[in-house]
């Protein structure tokens, strides 16, 4: 019932509503001349410091889907959730050089997504085209997900109802609310809000880490409870440590999914609002205090196993919805009112990805499908106007998903996701380092990496799904005599690159027309004050430098 | 407004900015948290942590590590 979370649900909306006011305040936060702009709407006026990065960097890839998910995958399936933490860390070495590289030529030519980059450099709109779409697909559910964070929270608190309305009702008024001031502020709002949800988040989970390891009998008590439960289960793949056989899915799904990460629209747009390559720089060593923060999340699972958590009923009948465990542990654990606090960090931590990533895939509808193929001559403010309206039916859209649809169809999305996303890697990460690429044998691999990853996702099979089961692809079924497995994305982008080399050399050899490259290599190195911006699209371009904030 | 300016920077000079040996540093962090014979063990233990646990958060310094080393050696001279 919800009148026992009564506490917890007064704090919950006071610290939300607290969010939804700075959400609206943002816009007149580092204020611009003109909003109508891009730049301005789209990337908060290419113009975040160090800080300002760090939080909305920080804030945009480690998600509340992430921190509830992550400890819900460690409770069930012990050390191969552990993943992410190596994921998050060798994730920043991996784009150190490349994102420099991209933010310079994006500062130069004013672009706002890969998208952009693409079709400039390989002087192709299909490939753009395919990379925006690739970008638009992945992200969608991405945005879904954050929502089903937010569900967890509320169905613990008792915010359930008996029709499907009334029980998405409350999810649906949060997504207005975040509609509305990322409508009118643009990435300022979750770039301003984004401080408030870090605060609470590591105050949570700093107090988490050190007062329930205390209440629960330390921490060698909590890993033998854990290895008690695993010792007891069925499952072959669980544990506290790596079999034999999940080793390679661990280290390829760390290493993929660290791959695909930064080609996610929405990293992009975190990256690209920073001020100059210092900025990124210094955040490639700063957001690595996040990846301690998920770890820590992460041994939540564990925690949760110790306490003895039994995690709320799901959707369909007789099925356990694990993502509820952390909000449970917390209930249980915590002081109501702090409880309270946990809850709205989890519940705010939603917020600002979810308005990052709808304002990143509005941002490729404009430039690499509304401008490109609908209106060619579009000004700068028609680019924003157009772009605000985006964000607003992409929001719409990621709830019309969760309110009609089971969550879980979400979820295998999101799990396509990041195997589709993970196909643009030649074209957008490889093509800053080099134009060798064909722009066909670019599409040609695109298409051959999209397929075979969609197979072996199809393939996927557990107990209790016969598809689409998880993206760990048992070797056997390549004929290989062996029990293990291994991350669908890192095989089908090592077929796309395959493909892509092969057709590459056969144009070449034919002398097929490759386009013009419109960037050159000094634009790679391009820094804050350049004095060769492309002239049109930056007006702002002479302004003086805001303080560091 | 940006005015054209003729090509002024020396493109030598931008490119000596980027290229540097120390960046091949930053294979180590990415390597060596990927090897599970480094980390997929009990023993020994720290604060109760099994190895496999204790060791991969330890790698968050080694990573944060390597990007700042790579990132002051090859700072450009003169920088604000």
């Amino acid at each position: 019932m919800w009148r026992d979370h009564l506490t917890e649900i007064i704090i919950f909306s006071l610290l939300f509503l607290l969010v939804s006011g700075m959400g609206f305040v943002a816009a007149r936060w580092r204020a611009p001349r003109d909003m109508a702009h891009l730049d301005e709407w789209g990337l908060g006026g290419r113009n975040f410091g160090g800080w300002i990065t760090w939080f909305l960097v920080g804030g945009d890839l480690y998600t509340a889907y992430t921190f509830v998910a992550v400890p819900a995958l460690v409770f069930g399936a012990g050390a191969m959730g552990f993943f992410a933490v190596p994921y998050t860390i060798v994730i920043y070495p991996l784009v150190f050089l490349v994102l420099v590289r991209l933010w310079s030529v994006s500062h130069r030519h004013g672009f706002v997504t890969p998208a952009d980059f693409v079709r400039s450099r390989f002087d192709s709109p299909v490939l753009a085209l395919l990379i925006a779409i690739t970008g638009i697909v992945a992200t969608m559910p991405y945005i879904a997900l954050q929502l089903v964070g937010i569900e967890a929270v509320l169905k613990t608190m008792g915010v359930t109802g008996e029709s499907a309305l009334a029980r998405h009702l409350p999810i649906i008024i949060a997504f207005a609310i975040l509609a509305a001031y990322t409508y009118q502020s643009g990435l300022r709002a979750p770039a301003l809000i984004a401080f408030v949800k870090d605060s609470l988040i590591y105050i949570v989970i700093l107090v988490a880490i050190f007062y329930l390891p205390y209440k629960l009998g330390g921490w060698g008590d909590i890993f033998a409870a854990a290895d008690a439960k695993f010792d007891a289960s069925p499952a072959p793949g669980d544990g506290v440590l790596l079999n034999a056989n999940n080793q390679l899915q661990y280290v390829t799904l760390a290493f993929g999914s660290a791959l695909a990460l930064f080609l996610y629209p929405h990293s992009l747009t975190g990256v690209l609002a920073s001020r100059n390559r210092d900025v990124i720089k210094r955040n490639m060593s700063a957001l690595p205090a996040y990846s301690l923060l998920l770890g820590l999340i992460a041994l939540l699972g564990y925690m949760a196993i110790a306490a003895g958590v039994k995690p709320l009923p799901g959707a369909s009948a007789g099925s356990t919805d694990s993502n509820t465990i952390v909000p449970l542990l917390f209930d249980q654990q915590f002081p109501n009112w702090f409880a309270g606090v946990a809850y709205a960090a989890i519940g705010i931590g939603a917020l600002v990805p979810a308005a990052i990533m709808s304002i990143a895939a509005a941002n490729l509808f404009t430039r690499n499908i509304y401008k490109e193929y609908l209106k060619r001559n579009a000004t700068p403010a028609q680019e924003a106007n157009v772009s605000k309206i985006t964000s607003l039916v992409v929001k719409i859209g990621a709830v019309a998903c969760i309110v009609f649809l089971d969550p879980q169809f979400s979820i295998d999305l999101q799990l396509i996701g990041g195997v589709i996303i993970l196909q643009t890697l030649p074209a957008v990460a490889l093509g800053v380092y080099t134009r060798w690429f064909h722009r066909v044998g670019l599409v040609a691999g695109w298409v051959a990496g999209m397929g075979l990853g969609m197979w072996m996702l199809y393939q996927v099979s557990s107990p209790t799904r016969k598809h689409f089961a998880g993206s760990a692809f048992p070797l056997e079924k390549f004929g290989f005599d062996t029990q293990k497995t291994i991350y669908v994305g890192i095989v089908a982008v090592a077929v796309n690159l395959l493909v892509a080399v092969l057709v590459t050399l056969v144009l070449r050899a034919t002398k097929v027309d490759d386009g013009v490259d419109g960037t050159e290599t000094d634009d790679y190195f391009a820094d804050e004050g350049d004095p060769r911006l492309t002239p049109g699209d930056r007006r702002d371009a002479d302004a003086a430098p805001e303080p560091v904030a | 407004m940006a005015a054209p300016e003729p090509d002024a920077p020396p493109t030598a000079r931008s490119r000596a900015k980027d290229k540097s040996p120390w960046n091949w540093l930053l294979l180590i962090p990415i390597v060596v948290p990927l090897v599970p014979a480094f980390f997929n063990g009990d023993s020994p233990r720290l604060f109760g942590f099994p190895r496999f646990y204790w060791l991969q958060l330890a790698y968050i310094i080694l990573g944060v590590a390597t990007t700042t080393v790579v990132y002051q050696l090859t700072k450009k001279r003169g920088d604000r």
